[in-house]
């Protein structure tokens, strides 16, 4: 693959700092993110927005950072999992997650944590089947999704300030 | 990838004129189509114009007599629309069937009405409900109905330098809806083995005024099948009228076999997707008179 000379220059805000990136112009977000701004946490899978390792939030909105051009985020905000915890204080999906098992590999959590997290933000009280069809797009592996359910349904619980 | 170069015009004018020396270029909507075809090496354009920048290609609106959804609004826009799902809940229900949450965030009914996949869910949705095109070209300015614009599998109706503006639709009149259901064999993040979608009007009588009915992934580009519609106008959409509506509709259908299906299966479940359809529809229609 040729990769072309033209260099663009990116100004955005990435887990609220601002950060300037150059990229080529048919360069996906996810590799930028990972090869250029060394946030490695968000993973590639498919690179074809089926599995959703790469999930991100680019002004809010839970997107695939593989079906994203960097180009494309311009004064835009990004955030990705890097930015979820406050300092050492975990986010509630994150701690949640550990505390039931929901994960094993660990490749597919940070995608699931953007899209949880995403997903709570959006509707601070879902269903089980509503939990479960916001987060078809996130493939995992390992856990067979009931353990990722019951730790993304039990932080819902602690955001909303009910004892778990 | 061997894109050179990405351009983010503001207007329509600057679009035009970012294609206008005719270089290999490609619109940018949500990217969940052409981003995968430029990765798998289908598509290989040179220049890539986003169009997310130009306010009429993302503004949904909504007047008296129409809708307008600008062709590159996301399909997250459209379904949290305040108005959009209940004035065209079997378009909202065609959009929610695609992807993932990820890839509603981007996708839109104008990039899976470009991309022209004979499967593409919102396809028939969007031709039961009469929408028009609206193009922009070097030439000027032309509206192309839906069932139109798609000329064959992944191929549309638009010449070189030709841009998708919007697509508009009318406003249901009093006792109309609509409804589009697909066959699947997963629940989610599937691809159609079949799909319906229909608009009918029934006044206060039980007579049905108006009708469309489309169907998709059973010809190489979505149908519109006017034989059904004839078959379901002026009756009490009683089961003579919806077989001969069936009946139309398997008769217009000319299916592939492929891993999703014989073509048999898929002439069959067809019909019985515009059966269920139907009586969505109508159940709609029942409940906002109630």
């Amino acid at each position: 693959m040729n990769k072309p000379l033209n260099k663009m220059a990116v100004q955005a805000t990435i887990n609220g700092e601002s950060t300037a990136f150059l990229c080529s112009p048919g360069q996906v977000l996810a590799e930028v993110l990972r090869d250029e701004l060394e946030l490695i946490g968000t993973k590639i899978g498919c690179n074809t927005g089926d599995c959703g390792a790469c999930s991100v939030l680019v002004d809010d909105r839970l997107v695939c950072s593989c079906l994203v051009l960097a180009a494309e985020v311009e004064g835009k905000s990004v955030q990705t999992v890097e930015g979820v915890a406050n300092g050492g204080e975990l986010h509630p999906v994150q701690q949640k997650l550990l505390e039931h098992g929901g994960l094993q590999c660990g490749i597919c959590t940070p995608g699931v944590v953007i899209a949880a997290k995403a997903l709570l933000e959006h509707n601070p009280d879902p269903t089980e089947e509503q939990a479960r069809y916001w987060l078809a797009g996130n493939l995992c592996r390992c856990t067979g999704y009931d353990k990722i359910i019951r730790a993304v349904l039990d932080a819902a619980k602690t955001m909303r300030g009910e004892a778990a | 990838m061997a894109v050179q170069e990405f351009i983010s015009p503001t207007s329509l004018s600057e679009a035009q004129q970012a294609v206008s020396d005719g270089a290999v270029s490609s619109w940018l909507a949500g990217g969940t189509d052409l981003l995968v075809g430029i990765r798998l090496g289908a598509r290989d354009p040179a220049r890539v114009v986003d169009l997310k920048q130009i306010p009429e290609l993302t503004a949904i609106e909504i007047d008296d007599a129409s809708v307008r959804i600008g062709a590159a609004a996301s399909a997250f826009d459209v379904l949290h629309n305040s108005d959009v799902p209940s004035l065209f809940p079997g378009l909202a229900e065609a959009l929610d069937l695609i992807g993932s949450t990820q890839i509603q965030g981007r996708c839109s009914a104008g990039g899976n009405l470009c991309n022209a996949s004979p499967a593409a869910d919102s396809i028939p949705a969007l031709i039961a409900n009469g929408a028009q095109c609206r193009i922009l070209g070097p030439d000027g300015e032309r509206m192309l109905a839906v069932e139109d614009f798609v000329v064959g599998p992944n191929q549309n109706a638009l010449a070189p330098g030709e841009l998708l503006v919007e697509l508009i639709l009318p406003r249901p009149t009093a006792g109309t809806s609509d409804s589009y259901l697909r066959l699947t064999p997963r629940t989610e993040m599937d691809i159609a083995v079949a799909g319906a979608g229909v608009s009918i009007t029934v006044d206060e009588s039980g007579n049905c005024a108006a009708a469309r009915v489309a169907i998709g992934a059973v010809a190489p580009t979505a149908l519109l099948v006017d034989a059904a519609a004839e078959a379901l106008v002026g009756s009490q959409l009683d089961q003579a009228a919806i077989d001969a509506a069936v009946e139309a509709v398997r008769a217009a259908a000319a299916p592939i076999s492929d891993k999703r299906g014989t073509a048999e299966y898929r002439t069959h479940v067809v019909g019985v997707l515009v059966t269920r359809a139907l009586a969505k529809a109508q159940d709609r229609i029942t409940e906002a008179r109630s």
